[in-house]
């Protein structure tokens, strides 16, 4: 991992602000289950975060309300409610919790969004039939970019 | 209602006052008699083997006041055809062996009691459902071709033979010769399955009370199948429902009627005692 870092840092000064490749779900670093540094260098894009907040593989209201997005219908309540998400959490923290929040929470229910290994019985999405791991992870590093973007934005103070 | 050794998001988010309004968290109070008179427990202790839980609930307890009333009266449920057809078949001789159903066990009433003691454990010491006894009678009796597991055919018979049993209290076995089969089951429902790495108990356990996006979770019983799902305008089997769920878990399934299956439903039939045979149940 500390090999992969250097390689990281030695590319962040050859390319900038931007990193040539995310890292690969398993090469993430996580520090007491945050996650410091952006994923892709590119910053997340707010307007697609929301969107991935109702639906596709991120679907976040089928478990958390989010009062900013009550135009929405069907907001679970398994998770806790995300409004101020952003006054009680740093950036690292959200980045950690949406990339793989069992880094923080051991037991929690919530899926990996960014993990590819490791599953018991891994199947081809929903339609109930075997998959090879590495599985496609359920966001791409750019997509949690944009949902921890979005989540930014959810401040009460 | 939530596991001590394992707080879930929801429980500290409860600790910290986040969770959203919990307008629809419980089963809500009402009272299920089925024709005026059939009174289904629908509420009762927990059984002992129950670690997590204190009380177990029929899942008509966390359906809308629209749904519920379609299971109070025989005339308004929509799976009553189904079992209705069913009495026709069991009086009809089918097969090279020229029986029907009828033509050994008499009247269907005979076997009431049958479903609350289902699955259970045979002389050959193999787990059986009652889709097992079913094609069983079908092929080696009747020489009569098997039905298929969830085909209408197979859970309208079942159906029928519940309602032998409706308002029985679900009493299957554990111990003795199911204990390998009840542990089996019950490895499965605390597996965290699939990309999404969910367990039965993650939602069914933990979980219970609160809205999944549209969906009111209820304890995932059993007691009130096969069930006529209004999504399927259709009986449902258990293992039908079984595949389903961990199929929306984004992992490999299990075949219905397959030994795991059969495992995960003596396990999960289990957790009902005591609540009444309810099938056919109405749910969405």
């Amino acid at each position: 991992m500390r090999k992969t870092s250097a390689i990281l840092a030695a590319t962040l000064l050859m390319a900038g602000a931007a990193w040539a490749e995310p890292p690969a779900p398993g090469e993430v670093m996580f520090e007491d289950g945050a996650v410091m540094d952006s994923l892709t260098g590119v910053p997340g894009d707010v307007a697609n975060g929301r969107e991935l907040m109702n639906k596709g593989s991120g679907n976040c209201i089928a478990c958390h309300e989010v009062s900013a997005l009550s135009d929405l219908p069907f907001h679970g309540e398994i998770g806790p409610m995300l409004d101020g998400v952003a006054d009680r959490w740093s950036e690292a923290e959200i980045r950690g919790i949406v990339t793989n929040a069992k880094k923080m929470f051991p037991e929690s229910m919530m899926p990996s969004f960014y993990k590819s290994t490791g599953y018991i019985r891994p199947g081809d999405a929903y339609t109930g039939k075997a998959a090879e791991e590495p599985l496609p992870p359920l966001l791409t590093a750019q997509e949690i970019e944009d949902v921890v973007a979005f989540l930014m934005t959810l401040k009460e103070e | 209602m939530l596991r001590a050794c394992a707080p879930s998001l929801a429980a500290m988010a409860a600790v910290l006052g986040l969770a959203a309004a919990p307008a629809l968290a419980q089963p809500d109070e009402d009272e299920l008699v089925i024709n005026g008179e059939t009174e289904i427990v629908t509420e009762t202790e927990a059984p002992d083997h129950m670690e997590y839980l204190d009380t177990i609930y029929s899942g008509w307890r966390f359906r809308a006041d629209e749904t519920q009333a379609l299971e109070m009266d025989d005339f308004d449920n929509p799976a009553m055809i189904f079992v209705d057809e069913a009495a026709d078949v069991w009086n009809t001789v089918e097969g090279a062996a020229g029986e029907s159903c009828a033509s050994c066990h008499g009247d269907v009433s005979t076997f009431e009691g049958l479903t609350a003691s289902m699955p259970k454990v045979d002389e050959d010491g193999e787990l059986v459902v009652m889709e097992d006894l079913i094609n069983e009678c079908r092929t080696e009796r009747m020489e009569a071709d098997a039905w298929k597991w969830s085909g209408i055919d197979m859970q309208s018979m079942i159906a029928l033979i519940g309602v032998q049993s409706r308002g029985m209290p679900m009493n299957v076995a554990i111990d003795g010769p199911a204990a390998p089969f009840w542990e089996q089951g019950k490895e499965m429902y605390y597996t965290r399955y699939g990309q999404l790495e969910l367990s039965c108990a993650n939602c069914h356990e933990d979980n219970y009370g609160y809205m999944i996006r549209a969906d009111h979770l209820s304890q995932g019983q059993i007691n009130g199948f096969p069930t006529y799902r209004l999504k399927q305008a259709t009986l449902i089997s258990r293992h039908n429902r079984f595949r389903g769920c961990i199929r929306d878990t984004r992992a490999e399934t299990f075949a219905e009627g397959s030994d795991a299956f059969r495992a995960l439903e003596l396990y999960v039939a289990s957790r009902g005692n005591g609540l009444s045979v309810e099938t056919p149940a109405v749910r969405n």
